[in-house]
């Protein structure tokens, strides 16, 4: 057992684990933090995309004892209890989810890619989100949605554009990809 | 904000159907407050891990499981030997002929194993980790039997044996006939006189469903009572199968389905580690949780697909469709799980899709091999005939030099000709295929692409365009429960609702249609918003617990609105007859006297004199003022049983690159409109429709189960198996055209699995058009750079490929129980 | 799933790092970003009795410039790599190549040290290294050696670093004069692996190619250097037709796989047809 001092979505935990804990096990399993899911073995899916220090990890790829010190965000603490990050208010108004399954890591990685490029292009989101598997909405709202969350979150006059308009806005992927 | 969501301030609200409703299921999924089942913690609950066959066929000669039982942590292992008495067989819902022959299926292996991945024993432990590493100290020794693999071998001459006790890999042969069954002409005669004749041999590849949720089973026993938590489809169906599996009474059975992270087909079943869940919570008397692993559920939930088509359409040289001929081998896979026969049997009447045959004829064989069992995924059945009918169409097209377009529609059922008997016996309710096709071909921009290609075919571009349709019909709405009655099925398609009709005026409805992502509760609550006149707000919908909605037959076969939504409605009206008779009373006028509209029941010309549903669900509460022999209750009801399918079509058009020299494939545009009948929520069918198109692009372009030549699955995890990120699909432009569906009281007919069938036969058709002129004729899916490469090299439909998985990860392709060691880097190693 | 049981380490120096290697037993696996290894530790390919996880060696991160070359420390980030303005100057082709590597979680995580310690021969990097002269510095307990690209990748998954042995930095020559660089990455999906890739660096003077240096990301166990192809542009017109005759010889010398993705001959033609796109493009054609 190693001894692990983590803050997890603002509280801060003193824990024994063993060091083959991985992350995802730790705060679902040992904080009951479940609303981070596990999807796959092998760092395809990012249903278990977490913050770690900042950045957008996959928490079963990382081991508890590496975040040690560190300092994690969930799904869960995204956002004060009883608001919305405006990421999770698009993807509700976009219809970006179906089973929900995908969404947290979705959301999380979603979050990441909008502090590095607040005004991603179809295509950018696309690519932003590569990292994560969706097997029920074919991603187009999801598209939409972080599109639209950008804009909320640029401030933009209209952030809240209707599904049409982004719709029209959104360039077919194909344009610009190599 | 769009504008549908502004309450406007009449009198009457506005109507919830039709409306983009957002989804009431939203709220705890985007805040991580879901209740997947693999978050369920129990006191004193045990954890299982399931030991796996690494061979596809073998006779188990022992097993020692000593040193397993030592290991810290573990409380008990448990091989096929030791429930053999109790385990009975995984059931079979299906027996589509009456000879069909069913091996019987072990929850875990006893003598035998017959796939790679099956289970051979349990280990029950105190801990995920400790049942995980105590899987690696179970010695298991298998003396090997040949392993079938290949459905034309095994249906061939002196093929090695699936199973050894049977007489031949062949489970059933199912044959509709349209001569015999009186629907059409003389197969063999129309062929005999046709001008026209082109056969093809389509391979349908073996997909999995790959749902984002594991698999995961929690069961609780209280006494001599259980309680399982699955992350299923299909509660109600589980309740009473694992009754009659077990022998536990059903009535001391409760299957909770909680939220679940998808199914597409892929969690239609009573599987293996139900079963074994269930036994062994029985035997040990403590709550149990088992959780698969994505390669466990790769490797053994069950698969999809897996045809081989020959195909023979026949016509006259002015391109009129006389005759269609399929001979069909569907691979079961080792054994018949829930409903593998039927899935090839649903294509059955799907063949001939909207196009006017004179005579058809369907024959299937069911095949054995030392694979992971199929069963149903979106689609089930109809993917697989409308791959083939969309894709010999083109073929005939070429083979007459005619537009497919004009083919097609020289064929296909006019507007005015619905209701239409089809040659396979099915009657089409409503729709128009030609102002689908229109508005499909406007969305694309056909003219211009068409153009394009024209000039990128005459300068040689190195990147060529096509175009390719598919002009689909699908059957929904499962299902009538006499036609499910005349192909042996073994229980009904009703479904079932109740409305209860609290005392402050909020309204509970149950369903048993089960979801799982679908939507159902925002979706049902439109429904019944409207027709009781109560806020959206006011309806909570409950599910997926056979002690809260008892009766159900829950989700598949785009039946939940089309069956289950209508069961919901005349619930509804069963509730406001009940309060028309309790609103005559309170407001001392006839029944026959009062309207109802808004959630009010008023005296007709006599103004003022209103009573609110509300105000009558709290008089029904209080009895104190009932009308005289009535018993104080207004809820109510309902069991729907459709009358026929529904018969949801649409136009799907694809417009592909492909870059004759890497052979990679993609999409440029791709434009669809689908007719589902009335749609309840836009939003809700426009995400169905996105979803689906995901697959069936996904079917052509991206994913195929591979095994090797020893029956491994090469494609074991998600490095292999490749599902489409956002980055690989494209942008969809989507439309409907809205033909009622006259079968059920909402007119819809059902939009789940519409983009997955659909799609699939437009992309390859797409690719097929950019190359033909290249001399490709085929090319097999999915179509990997690779195999487009070859049939533009080689010729052929570029055939198979090779079986080694990726290196990536140092190899890892399937994982085994024993979790086998190899030789990695030196030291360290990222990606 | 989860990994099997094993012994952890969390050294904050090279020298910490050297003796935790050495005391850790027979199976001693190095943990830098963890992204291959935690997943083939998860499928249970790999049990290792010892992991020595590198994170809290401070020394083994960032880019430094160090006069004739920029030197990476080997815990560097990809996402660190990417977005260093030295790398974006003077290396381009790690920064293009980096891009494509998996997805921005993994990149936030995987270190450009440990991809190329790690040596899949499907990995990008290798064939980044190799195409740009980097050379590799690695410490043990006996000191430090430097050794070139070309003696690094020694087979699969397999390099110079030996057992007790620690990749710390790898030095990556400026270089001098016109340089024009494409990283030409061929997969199915976005975050997959490369089935094939060509990493082009081409120096041009006066309408000509100078030189060219082309690593071949895939085709075979270890990155290669496309010989045949350096040679005959070397001196040769930057024209598209030079560039293509050129190509055609790419896949000489090579001995790729045959998997799902791709039969042997088959990523022979694409090693050519990548190859020519690459070069065309860092020839600025």
């Amino acid at each position: 057992m190693t001894q692990i001092n983590v803050r997890v979505d603002g509280v801060t935990y003193t824990d024994d684990v063993e060091p083959r804990t991985l992350l995802v096990h730790y705060l679902r399993e040992q904080l009951g933090k479940v609303g981070t899911v596990i999807g796959c073995d092998t760092s395809n899916c990012g249903a278990c995309t977490v913050h770690l220090d900042g950045s957008a990890v996959k928490s079963c790829t990382v081991l508890a004892v590496q975040a040690d010190g560190g300092e994690v965000t969930t799904i869960e603490g995204l956002a004060p209890q009883g608001s919305l990050h405006p990421v999770q208010k698009a993807f509700h108004e976009m219809h970006g989810l179906q089973c929900g399954y995908c969404t947290p890591g979705m959301i999380m990685a979603s979050v990441d890619l909008l502090k590095e490029n607040p005004d991603p292009s179809d295509t950018e989101v696309r690519e932003g989100i590569e990292g994560n598997l969706c097997r029920c909405t074919g991603y187009q709202n999801i598209v939409r949605a972080v599109q639209q969350a950008a804009g909320e979150m640029r401030g933009a006059t209209n952030g809240h554009v209707s599904a049409a308009d982004v719709d029209i806005a959104a360039a077919p992927h194909v344009v610009g990809q190599s | 904000m769009t504008a549908v969501e502004d309450r406007p301030t009449t009198e009457a609200p506005e109507r919830e159907v039709g409306k983009a409703r957002r989804r009431k299921e939203d709220a705890r999924l985007i805040t991580g407050r879901t209740t997947w089942t693999d978050n369920m913690v129990l006191p004193g609950m045990l954890h299982l891990a399931v030991v796996r066959s690494p061979v596809a066929h073998a006779k188990i000669s022992s097993i020692d499981t000593s040193v397993a039982q030592e290991a810290p942590g573990v409380v008990a292992v448990l091989t096929g030997r030791d429930v053999a008495d109790e385990q009975g067989s995984i059931p079979c819902a299906w027996p589509v002929t009456p000879d069909m022959v069913n091996p019987g299926h072990p929850s875990i292996a006893v003598d035998e194993v017959n796939h790679v991945g099956e289970a051979v024993a349990v280990i029950v432990a105190r801990s995920k980790a400790a049942a995980q590493d105590a899987v690696e100290l179970v010695d298991v020794d298998y003396d090997l039997l040949p392993a079938v693999l290949d459905m034309e071998e095994a249906t061939g001459q002196d093929p090695d044996l699936c199973h050894d006790h049977l007489e031949s890999n062949r489970s059933f042969h199912f044959v509709f006939d349209g001569g015999e069954a009186g629907t059409g002409a003389d197969t063999d005669q129309v062929f005999a006189d046709a001008e026209v004749v082109v056969s093809r041999r389509f391979v349908q590849q073996r997909l999995i469903p790959a749902f984002m949720e594991p698999r995961s089973v929690v069961v609780q026993p209280q006494g001599d009572n259980y309680t399982m938590w699955s992350s299923t489809q299909v509660p109600h169906i589980l309740r009473i199968m694992l009754a009659m599996v077990t022998g536990v009474p059903e009535h001391k059975l409760r299957v909770v389905a909680p939220d679940v992270g998808g199914g597409f087909g892929g969690k239609l079943q009573v599987t293996p580690e139900e079963v074994i869940s269930l036994l062994v919570a029985r035997r040990l008397g403590k709550p149990v949780k088992w959780t698969e692993t994505r390669s466990e559920s790769l490797m053994t939930a069950h698969h999809g697909r897996d045809q081989i088509q020959y195909i023979d359409i026949a016509s006259d040289r002015e391109g009129n469709v006389k005759g269609l001929r399929c001979r069909i081998l569907a691979d079961m896979g080792a054994y018949l799980r829930l409903v593998s026969p039927g899935v090839p049997v649903l294509g059955a009447f799907m063949f001939n899709g909207i196009y006017k045959f004179d005579a058809y004829r369907f024959e299937c064989d069911g095949v054995f091999t030392n694979k992971t069992p199929t069963d149903a995924y979106r689609g089930a059945g109809r993917p697989e005939a409308t791959f083939a009918i969309e894709r010999i169409m083109d073929e005939l097209a070429v083979e007459l030099g005619m537009d497919p377009l004009e083919l097609r529609r020289k064929n296909w059922i006019k507007a005015e000709e619905f209701p239409f008997t089809t040659v396979a016996g099915m009657t089409y309710d409503s729709g128009d295929y030609e102002t689908a096709t229109q508005q499909a071909l406007e969305l694309l921009g056909y003219d211009e692409l068409r153009a394009e290609q024209q000039r990128r075919r005459e300068s040689n571009d190195p990147v060529q365009l096509g175009i390719g349709f598919s002009t689909f019909t699908e059957m929904c709405g499962l299902a009538p429960s006499r036609v499910l009655g005349s192909l042996s099925y073994g229980a009904g398609g009703w479904e079932h609702a109740a409305i209860r009709m609290l005392p402050t005026g909020k309204v509970e409805v149950v369903t048993g249609s089960t979801p799982h992502g679908q939507g159902h509760e925002t979706a049902w609550s439109q429904l019944v918003a409207d027709r009781l006149g109560v806020p959206f707000e006011d309806v909570e919908v409950l599910h997926g617990d056979t002690s809260v909605a008892p009766r159900g037959l829950d989700t598949y076969g785009s039946r939940s609105l089309v069956v289950g939504g209508a069961a919901v409605v005349n619930a509804a009206e069963k509730v406001v007859a009940k309060a028309r008779r309790v609103a005559a009373h309170l407001l001392e006028a006839s029944e026959d006297d009062l309207d109802y509209t808004g959630g009010k029941f008023s005296v007709r010309g006599t103004p003022g004199s209103e009573v609110s549903i509300q105000e009558i669900a709290l008089a029904t509460f209080a009895a104190h003022n009932f009308p005289e022999g009535v018993e104080p209750s207004i809820d109510a009801d309902a069991t729907f049983d459709p009358e026929n399918f529904s018969f949801p079509h649409g136009t799907h058009v694809c417009a592909m690159e492909v870059d004759t020299e890497t052979g990679m494939v993609k999409i440029r545009k791709y434009a669809c409109v689908d007719d589902v009948g009335t749609i309840v929520n836009p939003l809700i069918v426009e995400g169905q429709v996105h979803g689906g198109l995901a697959q069936g692009i996904a079917q052509a372009l991206f994913e195929e189960a591979v095994y090797d030549a020893d029956g491994n699955l090469t494609t074991g995890t998600f490095v292999d198996y490749l599902v489409p990120s956002a980055a690989d699909l494209p942008h969809f432009d989507t439309g409907n055209t809205v033909h009622e569906a006259p079968g059920n009281p909402i007119g819809a007919k059902g939009v789940g699995e519409a983009g997955c069938i659909a799609s699939t036969p437009a992309v390859v058709n797409a690719a097929l058009d950019a190359v033909r002129h290249l001399g490709v004729r085929d090319i097999r899916m999915p179509l990997t750079p690779e195999r487009v490469w070859r049939a533009l090299h080689d010729g052929g439909d570029g055939g198979d490929r090779a079986t080694a998985g990726t290196n990536a990860y140092g190899g890892a392709q399937t994982e085994t129980t024993a979790g086998v060691s190899t030789p990695q880097s030196a030291l360290g190693g990222d990606r | 799933m989860i990994p099997a049981a094993f012994e952890y380490a969390r050294p904050t120096t090279v020298d910490e790092a050297l003796q935790a290697i050495a005391a850790g037993g027979d199976d001693v696996k190095v943990l830098a970003g963890g992204q291959s290894l935690i997943p083939v530790m998860r499928l249970r390919l790999a049990a290792p009795e010892t992991v020595v996880d590198l994170g809290r060696v401070a020394e083994l991160r960032g880019v430094r410039d160090d006069g004739d070359a920029i030197v990476i420390g080997a815990m560097t980030t990809h996402h660190d790599v990417m977005t260093d303005p030295l790398v974006q100057q003077y290396a381009p082709l790690i920064a293009e190549a980096t891009e494509t590597v998996a997805d921005r979680q993994v990149r936030a995580r995987g270190t450009f040290g440990g991809a190329l310690v790690h040596a899949d021969p499907a990995g990008d990097l290798p064939a980044v290294a190799l195409a740009l002269d980097a050379e590799f510095v690695i410490a043990g307990l006996e000191g430090r050696r430097t050794v070139s690209a070309g003696e690094f990748f020694v087979d699969y998954l397999t390099t110079a670093v030996e057992e007790g042995e620690l990749l710390v930095e790898i030095r990556v020559p400026k270089l001098a004069g016109e340089w024009g660089m494409r990283y030409e990455k061929f997969n199915r999906v976005a975050q997959a692996w490369s089935i094939v890739a060509v990493a082009a660096v081409v120096r041009r003077e006066n309408g000509h190619i100078a030189e060219a240096r082309i690593g071949l990301t895939n085709m075979g166990s270890t990155p290669l250097r496309a010989t045949a192809v350096e040679a005959a542009l070397a001196g040769a017109q930057a024209s598209p037709e030079t560039i293509a005759a050129a190509a055609r010889s790419a896949a000489e010398g090579t001995s790729p796989s045959s998997d799902l993705n791709a039969q042997a001959d088959y990523r022979e033609h694409l090693a050519q047809v990548l190859t020519r796109r690459a070069v065309t493009a860092a020839a600025g054609l």
